[in-house]
């Protein structure tokens, strides 16, 4: 019972540090509907920056506290700058686009955090104060953690007095409820933006230079605590500060409670607990329903059929596919392979992205489910190829008919985070679960039998693979297709015309499950290994830039974004240390010049213009 | 043919819809009016199934419906339209009929046929019956706001409904296009033996459609009847004191 409760308090504790992280998230998302990812690296650039600043103060806990305090402001400058410098002109753009765009900033600030600090985790020499305990019923608890809990309501109650008694607070408030109508009485949005931004910055630094005397400053830190606060934000309900506090404490608690009670399963509790939630009340806690942005029709553009030309272009790019293992050598043949597979990939999501209107930001996990379940098929069942190869979508689509039954119950950004959610807990999985998966280790010596030589396999490949997502397209112009895409434009009038949403959007999305799944399949076999990676968000959030590459409103898109990104990125692997940054750098590009994608570039001019003509 | 009785709705404290009892008969033009605030939407979105009845039954035809879906409601011949024009803006306007019909024929499991060759005479035929025809191949996202209300039409018209239910029908249109669109529908209505249901601010569009009227107001019923009984009736009189009842209410 003890030992419970002296868990309790440090689930407590880590709830504090949580709460830091989400309240700037939540904040910042109820004025600016913007969901930041890069809210997590301001984490980390705390916690690094107070390293630094820590690492050369006095040990005694006045120098801590006024070090803590200049860490959050120097967070506070960096998001501000980052706010004024790129979210400021992309708050306009789709959602999607804003968290890509924004996870372009977690790639570049990755890659300058490693430059400047180093690859090697940095931990805080600690002063006699931090090393304390205090006696609770008998048990030594360390006296920082104390101060941790208290942290959190501390925090909770500030910001709250802030947004209670100043005139600022009332307009952040005001522009939670309506910004457009806060802009029209004639507050200047930019200031009242870059503030809030400033406020999120600051704490998410405060909260990282915090967790130093725990544990340590890494490269790993940005990425794990958003998930757990993207987590939090959704269970809380998005914009609502007391319910991050709650959702902080609930989620702190059984993550700690979790670790003594159930280690194995302990993110799958959380995990189970935030779809229970979501399914109540499936606006979070004490989230609201958001008011709808004023968004023009016109802005979803009609999809129309490929016009002769680009059929006739198409079937020419068949044929020298098919011609291609006579023409090149293997290492291009590899790269080959590699690109029929990421099509695949990046047509599934498209399904999901495009028609479907889900944006979902952990495709990687059916992606990752499919490798995994072709490589435990052959190591563990010692299956052939096809067999194998069958297993994958099987394994893929089932997992994401169960999930997609919870996930098309939601929208919009709630829908990206919870994705993105289930893919880090699939990721954990593989990860942690090393009896089976093999952990960090992966599963390896997944080869082709003899018959299929890289040749024949990179036939198999395109067949599968340019064969799915032609089944794909042609799905999407069936009636099945067109009533997905009656779902998306008006759910309403969907339902009054006879048709199932819900239904609807649960079958894209076993759909696109499957297909990635057997993309995933295939991967294992292509590189003969598979590892935890494959399910990252890094892997995710290559299917959605190849989508958003490629234009989500057009079919041939994501077949075009697989294309080049996958060339792309084999360039910068190739030409540079520093591709993360590279890469991050590009996306920011591509969100900035061409928020419609490069195929959307080229939509028929006719309808473009008529569409124009509207506004 | 839809029996409704005692229909209630509260919304925290707020009484939208309280007992509220009428039935609509087959073929006839039923209008529902009443202020601003009178319950009229709240009460459509419950035959519509679109918000949950607290109290009281919805019959059609014998059937309880006050617990059912939209689609349900739809199957069993109920269409309607939109306060706000609801259609599919990613699709041309023969799409959307397309769509509706493929799902009125409960086609929509089909991922293999082409979806615009299906049901292209039908969809055409309903669009003539609009006058829509011009406008089949531009997309919804573009159209004008009185060719959105006829292609919702349409779109109710494609389930073969045997009661139509219409919400605030010409809100946002000219008053010339209203009668048009009115003229319209009783057209329809008369052909295909549908009854219809709309709430109206238009006093001149009610009185010169409606084959029946019902007046709400505070969430109660307060009188039913013809046009020259609903004139005489004071207490409508009284809802509508000073405003007068040709006054556009918008």
């Amino acid at each position: 019972m003890t030992a419970l409760l002296i868990q309790l308090l440090t689930g407590l504790a880590g709830a504090s540090t949580l709460f830091l992280v989400a309240a700037g998230l939540t904040v910042i998302f109820g004025v600016t509907r913007v969901v930041n990812f890069s809210h997590g690296s301001l984490f980390m650039l705390g916690a690094y920056i107070g390293w630094t600043i820590l690492s050369r103060l006095p040990r005694d806990p006045g120098s801590f506290a006024l070090g803590v305090l200049l860490t959050g402001l120097a967070t506070s400058a960096i998001g501000s700058a980052v706010e004024m410098v790129l979210l400021r002109r992309i708050y306009k753009a789709p959602e999607l686009l804003q968290l890509l765009a924004t996870f372009g900033v977690v790639l570049i600030l990755q890659d300058a955090t490693q430059a400047i600090w180093g690859p090697a985790d940095l931990t805080l020499p600690r002063g006699p104060w931090l090393r304390s305990a205090v006696m609770i019923l008998g048990e030594r608890f360390p006296l920082y953690d104390l101060i941790l809990i208290a942290t959190g309501p501390l925090i909770l109650g500030t910001i709250w007095l802030l947004f209670a008694r100043t005139r600022w607070g009332t307009l952040v408030r005001a522009a939670t409820l309506d910004r457009e109508m806060v802009s029209a009485l004639g507050v200047d949005q930019r200031r009242l933006f870059t503030s809030v931004f400033a406020l999120g910055a600051g704490l998410a630094g405060i909260g990282g230079a915090l967790v130093l005397p725990q544990g340590s400053a890494n490269l790993q830190m940005d990425l794990s605590v958003i998930t757990d606060a993207f987590v939090v934000v959704v269970v809380g309900g998005l914009g609502s500060l007391t319910g991050a506090y709650l959702a902080a404490v609930l989620i702190g608690v059984l993550q700690a409670l979790g670790i003594v009670l159930l280690p194995k399963a302990t993110l799958v509790v959380v995990f189970v607990v935030m779809a229970c939630v979501l399914i109540v009340r499936p606006h979070g806690l004490l989230g609201r329903p958001l008011t709808a942005t004023r968004t023009d029709a016109a802005a979803i553009a009609p999809i129309r059929p490929a016009t002769p030309a680009l059929l006739w272009a198409a079937a020419a790019l068949l044929v020298l596919a098919i011609a291609a293992p006579l023409i090149v050598g293997p290492f291009v043949l590899s790269v080959l392979t590699d690109i029929t597979i990421a099509i695949l990939f990046a047509a599934s999501l498209h399904v999901l992205m495009g028609p479907g209107g889900m944006a979902s930001f952990g495709h990687a996990a059916w992606f990752g489910l499919g490798a995994y379940g072709t490589a435990l098929a052959v190591k563990s069942l010692a299956a052939p190829m096809p067999l194998a190869l069958l297993l994958a979508p099987i394994a893929a689509g089932g997992v994401a008919l169960v999930f997609g039954a919870l996930v098309v119950r939601l929208s919009g950004v709630y829908l990206a985070m919870l994705t993105l959610a289930f893919a880090q807990i699939v990721w954990a999985v593989a990860f942690q679960w090393s009896d089976v998966t093999g952990g960090d280790n992966g599963i390896l010596g997944v080869w082709p039998p003899a018959w299929a030589g890289p040749a024949s396999f990179y036939w198999i490949s395109l067949v599968l693979c340019v064969g799915g997502a032609i089944l794909l397209r042609r799905a999407l112009y069936a009636p099945f297709g067109f009533a997905l895409r009656a779902s998306r434009d008006s759910a309403l009038r969907a339902e009054a015309i006879g048709l199932n949403p819900n239904a609807l959007r649960l079958a894209a999305f076993t759909l696109a499950g499957s297909a990635a799944g057997l993309a995933g399949g295939l991967a294992a076999y292509a590189k003969g290994s598979v590892f935890p990676t494959t399910i990252s968000v890094g892997h995710s959030v290559d299917a959605l830039v190849m989508v958003l590459l490629g234009g989500v409103q057009t079919m041939a898109g994501p077949i075009i974004g697989a294309i080049a990104y996958t060339g792309l990125f084999d360039a910068l692997l190739l030409a540079t240390g520093f591709w993360r940054a590279a890469l991050g750098a590009c996306i920011l590009a591509i969100v900035l010049l061409f928020p419609q994608g490069i195929a959307g570039g080229f939509n028929r001019p006719g309808v473009a213009g008529s569409v124009k003509r509207t506004i | 043919m839809l029996v409704v009785q005692n229909l209630t709705k509260t919304f925290g404290g707020v009484h939208a819809v309280t007992d509220v009892s009428f039935a609509v008969t087959a073929g006839e033009m039923l209008a529902l009016i009443g202020p601003n605030g009178a319950g009229k939407s709240t009460c459509f979105n419950m035959l519509g199934g679109q918000i949950r009845p607290d109290g009281g039954r919805i019959l059609l035809a014998g059937t309880d419906i006050s617990k059912a879906t939209p689609r349900t409601i739809c199957r069993l011949g109920v269409g309607r339209t939109f306060q706000i024009t609801a259609t599919f803006a990613s699709m041309t306007a023969r799409e959307n009929v397309q769509t509706a019909l493929t799902a009125h024929h409960r086609q929509t499991a089909r991922v293999w046929q082409e979806a615009d060759t299906l049901h292209v005479a039908e969809a055409d035929a309903l669009l003539a019956q609009v006058s829509l025809s011009a406008e089949a191949g531009r997309p919804a996202g573009i159209l004008a706001y009185g060719d959105l209300k006829r292609l919702e039409l349409a779109m109710a018209l494609a389930c073969n409904p045997k009661l139509l239910l219409m919400d605030e029908p010409t809100a946002g249109m000219a008053p010339a296009e209203r009668a048009g669109l009115m003229a319209l529908t009783a057209g329809l209505a008369q052909a295909r033996g549908m009854a219809v249901l709309f709430t109206e601010h238009d006093m001149d569009v009610v009185f010169g459609t409606a084959s029946r009227i019902l007046v709400m107001d505070h969430g109660a019923l307060i009188a039913q009847g013809d046009a020259a009984m609903i004139r005489a009736d004071p207490r409508v009189r009284a809802v509508y004191l000073g405003t007068g009842f040709s006054s556009g209410g918008h």
